[in-house]
């Protein structure tokens, strides 16, 4: 079916901008084949229905839009934590400023590497869980960008990673615009913690795929760029085996937009997933859209969504999830909550829950709220003492605790919860 | 201490007057009761002088120490030395009770320009307060008053009020909801805070709490004004023949 005609302009227009990677035969026809499904999908727009609350222009537009660079004088991300570091600037790996890459318990090699590499691992992986994402709802950004990544960092956890491995990304140029692309492979047994944080680029468009075996674990924690006016596609793929543990958390403070998608599925008996955020918008400007499809294939599962934001000053959060239990799914366990506290009457918050059940003897819940600071508790916390701008932050950090409740890791909600109480404090009346 | 004169409030949304001219004068040292049926404006009172949103002073004034507490913020107020224990102390999902009473005190504590407590010494103190009042480990650690029976959330009140230490305190209906033992507990604690530079305003329905509390003063209040004084004989007086003859007998 031919797409319609502004949707086939911009993608010719996007598509004619790029070019794609060189590499071994098997990666060409990887990314052959990605820019194919592109071609069939064309990028998003307005009209399609998972766009229909945020505006994908800027994220097809042929250029970024320029993204002034910020300073600040917090602590780098994650400073307290013992990590191996690997650093990007403007999306391009920065072999001097990142750690030694060996590892106990993992290999890390760089995207642009492998892909020469005429055998690796990585061919079973890379473009594959993006394919298998695209169904039944398209996500051709991530087509694109595992059409046209050409760096990003490939991880093989083969027994318990010493530390975490910490991704940050450094924006420099004001025009950035930069696709990452991360594989990340758990084997049988092995557990592995990535933590990603800086504002990446102007534009950033990053997928990661991560295949995880039975029994393994793969901890996710985010902390997305601060930068005011950066904006941001994610797209998270995860397939599950038998009796393993996905956990992923997003922290999300300012940009002009981020999108972030997770698609999981879950493919083994008694698997869990986990996937959490808190997002703080301030202005109209901001948009903060957490997009999520979780597939229950395999019996006794257990899928979690938490997903809280706090808006103010006319900032969108949006928020669109949906649980697929298919037929053999028994006794899936699934729950969903998304809530958004509104600090004002300019905010919104656009919720799509959605669920889709096929097997008869599963246990999923779902719920969606939307509302301002209780002026009870308020008043409650100012008449012990507590100033009313302090007592507002105490309440909106209370409403963020049940999402930051779900990092297993103490010292990382710490880190998180230091920088949100921060946010929180520079805007303070 | 605390002494109101005049004071008349207005419902904000209602446009209907509560208090209608309501005079108070509280020495250091003293405990005052206020009693009344419902309706009669004691809760408004507290509200106001704690300065609870959704009311409107027209007429009046009301100092503490003679500073004006009418024109301060709520946590001004606390700042300045007053307390007001809530007849429905509100639940806080997401804030633990210690982290709650560590603000609290330690904001107090800098708004009157006084070094915040360490951790160490808040922690030593809390913990000596709180098991004077039998609350535990575990209520100290839960977010503030979120799953606490009705007599556990009136020891909390007055485990903030012990931490706070200040020199007004009001007590809404404190004795509501609480069984015996309870109330006796919640009393005790009250007691052991008297003193000659603290000042109480218990307000209640019910002569009760007064065989635990002795006040020194009683006031009978009546269709937003305080319509009778005595001592503590007249909220014996009311215990054994309701409000009607005192009522009849002022109009």
């Amino acid at each position: 079916m031919a797409l319609p005609q502004l949707k086939q302009d911009a993608t010719d227009a996007r598509l004619a901008a790029l070019s794609m990677p060189l590499g071994a035969a098997w990666a060409v026809e990887a990314r052959g084949d990605a820019l194919a499904r592109v071609t069939k999908m064309g990028l998003p727009s307005r009209r399609d229905e998972y766009w229909k609350y945020t505006e994908p222009s800027s994220l097809v537009d042929e250029a970024a839009t320029e993204a002034a660079l910020f300073s600040s004088d917090e602590a780098p991300m994650f400073d307290q934590i013992d990590r191996l570091k690997i650093v990007f600037v403007d999306g391009v790996f920065d072999a001097d400023a990142s750690d030694d890459l060996a590892m106990d318990g993992v290999t890390i090699e760089r995207l642009s590497d492998v892909m020469a590499h005429d055998i690796h691992w990585v061919r079973d992986i890379y473009g594959v869980l993006e394919t298998k994402g695209q169904d039944p709802v398209e996500r051709p950004l991530a087509a694109l960008n595992t059409a046209f990544a050409d760096d990003g960092i490939v991880i093989h956890a083969t027994g318990q990673a010493a530390r975490p491995i910490s991704l940050i990304y450094l924006h420099r140029d004001t025009s950035s615009d930069v696709m990452l692309h991360h594989v990340v492979r758990v084997d049988e047994g092995a557990s592995v913690t990535v933590l990603e944080n800086g504002a990446a680029a102007a534009r950033f468009n990053s997928v990661t795929e991560v295949e995880i075996a039975d029994r393994s674990a793969f901890h996710h924690v985010r902390a997305q760029g601060r930068d005011h006016e950066r904006r941001a596609v994610t797209g998270l793929f995860a397939q599950l085996g038998t009796e393993s543990l996905f956990k992923s958390f997003t922290l999300t403070a300012n940009g002009v937009m981020t999108r972030n998608e997770c698609v999981l599925e879950l493919t083994g008996d008694d698997a869990q997933a986990h996937v959490a955020g808190a997002a703080v918008g301030d202005g109209g400007d901001f948009l903060h859209d957490d997009t999520v499809f979780i597939t229950h294939d395999a019996v006794n599962c257990e899928s979690r969504q938490v997903f809280k934001k706090v808006l103010r000053n006319g900032a969108t959060g949006v928020f669109q999830g949906k649980i697929l239990v298919k037929a053999d799914a028994q006794k899936t366990d699934g729950y969903q909550i998304s809530q958004s506290l509104l600090l004002d009457g300019d905010s919104q918050f656009l919720a799509k829950p959605e669920l889709e059940i096929y097997a008869d003897d599963v246990a999923c819940s779902h719920g969606s709220t939307s509302g301002a600071i209780d002026d009870d508790a308020l008043f409650y916390l100012q008449s012990r003492g507590v100033p009313v701008g302090q007592a507002q932050d105490l309440l909106t950090l209370a409403f963020l605790a049940e999402a930051l409740d779900e990092i297993e890791n103490e010292d990382l909600a710490d880190a998180l919860r230091d920088r949100l109480e921060n946010w929180l404090m520079r805007r303070r009346d | 201490m605390l002494e109101i004169k005049g004071l008349k409030v207005d419902l904000e949304d209602e446009d209907k007057q509560i208090l209608k001219g309501v005079d108070l004068s509280i020495e250091p040292g003293k405990v005052h009761a206020i009693m009344g049926p419902n309706g009669s404006g004691k809760s408004t009172l507290s509200y106001v002088l704690s300065g609870k949103d959704g009311y409107e002073v027209t007429g009046g004034a009301a100092t503490l120490d003679g500073v004006d507490l009418l024109d301060m913020e709520p946590e001004q107020r606390a700042a300045a030395g007053l307390f007001l224990a809530f007849q429905y102390p509100v639940e806080i999902p997401g804030v633990g009770n210690m982290t709650f009473l560590r603000t609290a005190v330690n904001s107090q504590r800098k708004a009157r320009g006084e070094d915040e407590m360490s951790a160490a010494d808040f922690l030593k103190l809390v913990r000596a307060k709180a098991k004077s009042l039998k609350i535990d480990a575990d209520m100290l650690k839960r977010p503030v008053n979120v799953g606490f029976s009705g007599g556990e959330k009136k020891r909390n009140e007055i485990l903030q009020m012990a931490m706070l230490e200040p020199k007004m305190c009001i007590l809404d209906e404190t004795d509501s909801g609480l069984d015996v033992d309870a109330m006796k507990l919640v009393a005790e604690g009250v007691n052991a805070l008297r003193s000659e530079g603290r000042s109480f305003l218990v307000i209640t329905h019910y002569q009760r709490l007064l065989d635990h509390i002795q006040p020194d003063v009683v006031h009978i209040m009546a269709d937003g004004r305080i319509v009778k004084t005595g001592g503590p004989d007249l909220a014996l007086e009311v215990e054994n023949n309701g409000y009607a003859d005192i009522l009849s007998e002022v109009a």
